[in-house]
């Protein structure tokens, strides 16, 4: 059995009085213990929808309409608050995106921790002390020890976003969602943060989901990968393998569309257009408009997702090169 | 040797900062130290770094948005860093700049026909009323925007197309230097291609010059012809792209490629330990980067190194790169 397995998500948010526009429309995934799954698509693909799905997060008037998120075969969508508690924040953690937004400003930094110790376990204070700072040791923050009394103000993102995964790690977690950790930070500091994420995953056997729009940070930390488009995903499978032969032509637009694959100064490949909102959908398959390859068949109805992936003309390896040539002359 | 288009000479720009009212000290912040750069016509000089090196302080000083405390700016051989606004004003025309943020850049109560139209008849005076109509439909054409967005309002627009009318913007008074303030950071991947695409297009059509600030050395490797890395208010190297990417010189160039991530892989395998940036109100004596360097030693904490040139062209700030 796997550790987390989503099936056939779909959330809904109302529109006007009867009708409802969906944000993410069934979405299904597993991940086994220590598993690195990375989701990637564009802003309004829905990638942060799944996050706060799996967590039973999404807020009113939104809700999940159909399908279940089963962590250890437990559906999480079924059980009461007082019980997804115990999970959400303890055994499944979340890592957000801007560290400025997700700590309390007027608490410091040690409150903060132990507060979501005092949440999931029965420990007294100088337990709880203790455990904060070797958390904080742990993330290779310097002297740790007077950081706990330190206001998230003090510190500079990076070490802030540090803080965010120690708070993330202090329950000893299965399973880290981490939704754009490293979007607000540069890209120095993003390494640093990227590097320990990868280190303490890979020590502590914790699964991952990595929510991020950046190809380069998922092939340098995820082993799957899923790329969404228009609340569905359009192709999953090895991390790897969607990078080097990608089947679906979204995906290969967005790998074609990287600076570091066109020669300098010449033309870098475009997808034209831009993703359609989710109120206004078109019809058959959603990339159909801005996709090269569309047939007859991609206008009528949309694809299913099929051996990873969700379209009726996979592009095959050779596809692949042929339009590379092309783009290049 | 041609004549660069806009020239820096030891420019420092510093802010003060609001003061205790009994403290004696007045703490000031140093955005820019002895910045010499010169930009050649029809090249995209890039200027990369972290965020608070300075980068866009540099951009904004050679417009004129923030006024330099030391040193000379020059566009096409002419100073123009003490020029008031009546005598900048014929200038202007000629120095335009695209923001970051194209959510925030665009006025959300003026439709886009104002908000290209506004640029020409304050700094084109001398245009009619018919001239200005048309140069505004010309540039909307050129940029990939539809005729009918004129007299539709920021809002109704994606990310991209807002981006498109930024830049429609900033061409519209025929400019021949542009800066490119981090462009296409704000926008989705798929978008970042095409806006890229119509810069590179634009400066082939308009033999533009640009001043692109960004952080992303992959776009660097596609787009610049040379290279400014800057740290901490401060040029470390300074080289034609090609070479940068090749042979990087100075270790803080080194440890921004190390940082890339890359579609093969490799660049977070090892852990690395929390770096910052120093203090840009307490100025280290030495070099800036001593604190993260790993090649650090005694005379970089004492003595700040110089721009030198290196046998390969590359001019670098560092004691020790060859």
């Amino acid at each position: 059995m796997a550790l987390l397995e989503v099936n056939d998500l779909h959330v809904a948010f109302p529109r006007g009085k009867r009708d409802e526009v969906e944000a993410l429309r069934g979405v299904s995934l597993t991940l086994e213990k220590g598993e690195r799954l990375g989701v990637v698509g564009e802003s309004g693909a829905g990638k942060s929808m799944l996050a706060f799905a799996i967590l039973n997060l999404i807020a009113e008037p939104g809700r999940v309409s159909q399908g279940t998120v089963k962590f250890e075969g437990e559906n999480l969508l079924d059980l009461p608050e007082r019980k997804i508690r115990d999970i959400r924040g303890n055994r499944i953690s979340m890592i957000f995106q801007d560290p400025m937004v997700t700590l309390n400003p007027v608490l410091s930094i040690g409150t903060q921790m132990m507060e979501t110790l005092r949440a999931h376990r029965k420990i007294s204070d100088k337990d709880a002390r203790a455990l904060c700072i070797a958390k904080l040791k742990e993330v290779a923050i310097p002297s740790a020890e007077s950081r706990l009394d330190a206001y998230p103000h003090e510190l500079s993102g990076g070490l802030r976003q540090r803080v965010v995964i120690a708070i993330a790690l202090l329950t000893d977690p299965e399973i880290i969602i981490a939704d754009e950790p490293t979007t607000a930070l540069d890209v120095t500091i993003q390494a640093e943060i990227m590097a320990l994420i990868l280190k303490l995953c890979r020590e502590k056997d914790v699964a991952l989901i990595l929510i991020t729009h950046d190809l380069g940070v998922v092939a340098e930390v995820t082993e799957k990968l899923m790329i969404m488009y228009a609340g569905k995903c359009v192709e999953t499978g090895p991390t790897r393998q969607i990078i080097d032969t990608p089947k679906h032509p979204y995906a290969s637009g967005l790998l074609k569309a990287l600076p570091q694959h066109a020669g300098r100064g010449t033309k870098l490949y475009q997808i034209p257009g831009s993703m359609p909102p989710i109120t206004n959908l078109p019809k058959g398959c959603t990339y159909h408009p801005r996709c090269d390859f569309a047939t007859e068949r991609c206008h009528g109805g949309e694809p299913d997702l099929v051996n990873g992936v969700a379209c009726y003309n996979p592009l095959t390896s050779d596809a692949k090169t042929e339009t590379k040539t092309e783009a290049e002359t | 040797m041609t004549q660069p288009i806009v020239e820096t000479k030891g420019v420092e720009v510093r802010f003060p900062l609001p003061t205790h009212f009994l403290s004696k000290e007045k703490p000031v912040l140093h955005a820019l130290n002895t910045v010499n750069v010169s930009v050649m016509p029809g090249e995209s000089f890039c200027v990369v770094g972290e965020s608070g090196c300075g980068k866009t302080t540099l951009g904004r000083a050679i417009l004129g948005l923030n006024s330099p405390s030391a040193g000379e700016i020059m566009f096409r051989g002419q100073r123009i860093d003490q020029m008031d606004e009546a005598e900048r004003k014929p200038i202007r025309r000629d120095m335009q700049m695209v923001f970051q943020n194209p959510y925030a850049s665009l006025n959300p109560r003026r439709n886009v026909f104002e908000t290209l139209a506004e640029p020409v008849r304050h700094l084109m005076p001398e245009l009619s009323a018919d001239e200005v109509r048309t140069r505004v439909e010309e540039v909307l054409a050129e940029t990939g925007c539809d005729p009918s967005w004129q007299r539709r309002l920021p809002h109704e627009f994606s990310g991209g197309q807002r981006q498109r009318i930024a830049i429609a913007r900033a061409l519209v008074t025929n400019p021949a230097f542009v800066v490119a303030d981090e462009p296409i950071s704000a926008l989705d991947v798929s978008i970042q291609a095409q806006i890229l695409n119509l810069l590179t297009e634009l400066q082939k059509e308009r033999g533009l010059t640009y001043l692109f600030i960004t952080h992303d050395l992959s776009v660097v490797e596609h787009f610049g012809t040379r290279v400014a890395v800057m740290y901490l208010g401060q040029v470390m190297e300074l080289a034609a792209a090609e070479t940068i990417f090749a042979e990087p010189k100075h270790p803080y160039t080194q440890l921004l490629l190390d940082a890339i991530p890359k579609l093969e892989g490799g660049s977070f395998d090892k852990p690395r330990q929390p770096g910052e940036l120093p203090d840009p109100v307490n100025l280290p004596k030495g070099c800036p980067f001593a604190a993260r360097c790993g090649m650090v030693q005694d005379r970089c904490r004492q003595e700040r190194p110089q721009l030198r040139p290196l046998s390969n062209g590359t001019e670098v700030a560092c004691h020790f790169a060859e």
